[in-house]
């Protein structure tokens, strides 16, 4: 793969208050990539990902978008080269589900613009593929919390960025719509050549569904590697400070405490 | 999102309702002037009483139209500067720093003018020190902001009652009406009703990206929006146009609060139809208001604001029990 890099980190340290999430990080992500980070409740995965998506500075490093800074791209532009999913979903206001999907077309549309047809059908086609077709015109704050979490992966579809950070894209959903969900953009990086990195916190679903995981220790170390070498009992155990063992169904493996 | 026919609709409706209602303001009084001649004064025809209402009536009536905007723009604004639906123009202590300013002045025995001005200087203190304080560390939350806000307006709340613990008996009901609201003293029509078509100019453009400052900031941001440098220049604009209602008409409640919400109600949440619906129907709450007022027990005058409570406090619990189904 020759492809430009979707994200580069570049020597990036980022702590929140006196706590180091991670010191000297450096990767990239090319298009088709899925990363998936990992680490305990409060060691900064959230954090981390918030300053990748450029929303709050890091202490020290660079991040580049297709080789451009946050700084030079501007709000907008970032906007259309990297999507972010919010862990918290809160909706001061009534709205209904169509109009709060189609706020992703936001960065696409000139400031006179409002939102056309063609919008709104790429708007009802993300709401299909959550399952969320039938709820419309329901309004946002009457949904359940999975239907809510959903709607805001649609709102992300909606924006259709090269990349996405989605910090634990599954919170809420159950079991069909976490495998629906993490199908929906290992299809967006397989077909449309999208990067993804997301927050989980199943190790047996990032070994699934992602290229190679980052491992958050919550002390300032970090480890980033393929999954096959990162996912392990091992690895695991130290991120989790919890025994885990291993299981192999099938070719596929899962983690289960002791 | 409503559709450009639905938001055209909405629109003029309501420009027929702001119109009906400064016709009505202009007819009735206690000098009735029926609407044909109304028409004919305001085309420029000598008719009786063409004085009553190019010379008294037009101006109180649009000086009320700009105030009604101005506050329905600034609260529908603040709510969303805030997230928080029980914003209202005054939460952020404008009007209490005006309220000062007023009071000073009245009690100084300054004549209109001087009330006008130190009132705005008031407004642009109390801006001004809420800004400083909770701009402080650079942090700039909401909570943060909402709270100083509240604070200020206390502190200006105190200083209030005390200038009138000391004021002598005959200045009192002055102190009063400026304090409820009212429109009879107001003096130029022309500054309020500019300020509210520069203030709507300058907030349009934004609409789209004020939808999605309500969803949240980082939301907002993520979504390629300018957070912090349209947050501060909302938060001026708002201010300011609070500051030049209540130069003008002193705290006239309500209006600020109830009338986006209204809007609300009836068109949903986007502020591209939101904002100007908004100014229309807050312009003609208030002139309706305002001529109640001058009429329900004339020849005495009821201060503006206290109509306004009284219109908008029952009209709201309907619409919101409707709502709810």
């Amino acid at each position: 793969m020759s492809a430009a890099p979707l994200i580069e980190a570049q020597t990036l340290s980022v702590s929140v208050g006196q706590h180091q999430v991670c010191a000297d990080l450096n990767f990239t992500l090319r298009p088709g990539e899925r990363l998936a980070i990992l680490g305990r409740n409060g060691a900064g995965k959230s954090t981390l990902l918030s300053v990748l998506a450029g929303l709050r500075p890091p202490d020290t490093g660079e991040i580049l978008l297709g080789g451009t800074s946050y700084a030079e791209l501007g709000p907008r532009q970032a906007a259309l080269r990297r999507g972010w999913l919010e862990q918290r979903h809160g909706d001061a206001f009534a709205s209904t589900v169509l109009e709060t999907t189609l706020t992703g077309r936001h960065p696409h549309l000139g400031r006179w613009d409002w939102e056309s047809a063609a919008d709104a059908e790429i708007a009802r086609r993300a709401l299909r593929a959550v399952g969320l077709a039938d709820l419309e015109q329901r309004d946002v704050q009457t949904l359940s919390g999975g239907e809510r979490q959903r709607l805001a992966i649609a709102t992300l579809l909606t924006q259709a960025p090269p990349l996405y950070l989605l910090d634990e894209p599954l919170a809420h959903l159950d079991l069909n719509h976490q495998i629906a969900v993490l199908e929906l953009f290992a299809g967006a990086a397989r077909d449309n050549a999208a990067g993804v990195i997301m927050v989980l916190h199943e190790p047996a679903l990032a070994w699934r569904y992602c290229d190679r995981a980052l491992l958050i220790h919550g002390d300032g170390r970090h480890e980033l590697g393929p999954v096959r070498d990162m996912l392990t009992a091992e690895h695991l155990s130290a991120l989790y400070q919890h025994p885990l063992q291993a299981v192999e169904i099938d070719g596929r493996i899962g983690f289960i405490p002791r | 999102m409503p559709s450009s026919r639905r938001a055209l609709l909405i629109l003029t409706s309501l420009g027929l309702l702001a119109g009906l209602s400064i016709g009505l303001a202009l007819s009735v009084g206690s000098l009735r002037i029926p609407f044909p001649d109304v028409v004919a004064a305001l085309a420029g025809r000598e008719v009786a009483g063409i004085d009553v209402v190019l010379e008294l009536r037009l101006p109180r009536a649009l000086a009320g139209f700009a105030c009604g905007g101005l506050l329905a723009l600034a609260g529908a604004l603040m709510q969303v500067l805030l997230r928080n639906p029980l914003a209202d123009p005054y939460v952020l202590g404008i009007s209490g720093g005006a309220g000062v300013g007023a009071m000073f002045a009245i009690l100084l025995g300054l004549p209109v003018l001087g009330i006008d001005g130190l009132a705005f200087l008031g407004a642009l203190g109390a801006m001004f020190i809420v800004f400083g304080l909770a701009h402080g560390d650079g942090s700039w939350t909401q909570t943060r902001l909402l709270l100083t806000g509240v604070i200020v307006a206390a502190g200006c709340g105190a200083l209030v009652a005390l200038m009138l613990a000391i004021a002598p008996e005959h200045k009192l009901r002055g102190m009063l009406f400026w304090l409820m609201g009212d429109l009879g003293q107001s003096g130029q029509w022309w500054p309020p009703l500019l300020a509210l078509g520069v203030a709507l100019l300058l907030a349009m453009p934004f609409a789209r990206e004020l939808n999605l400052l309500a969803r949240g900031l980082m939301q907002a941001q993520a979504l390629g929006v300018a957070v912090n440098r349209l947050r501060y220049a909302i938060y001026l604009l708002a201010s300011l146009a609070t500051a030049a209602s209540v130069t003008t008409a002193g705290s006239i409640g309500f209006v600020g609060l109830v009338v986006p919400h209204l809007v609300r109600l009836a068109t949903g949440n986007d502020q591209r139809l939101l904002l100007p619906a908004s100014v229309l129907a807050g312009g003609s709450l208030l002139v309706l208001a305002d001529t109640l007022a001058r009429t329900l027990i004339a020849p005495q005058q009821l201060p503006v604001g206290v109509l306004t409570a009284l219109i908008g406090v029952p009209v709201f619990l309907f619409l919101l029990s409707r709502h709810q189904r």
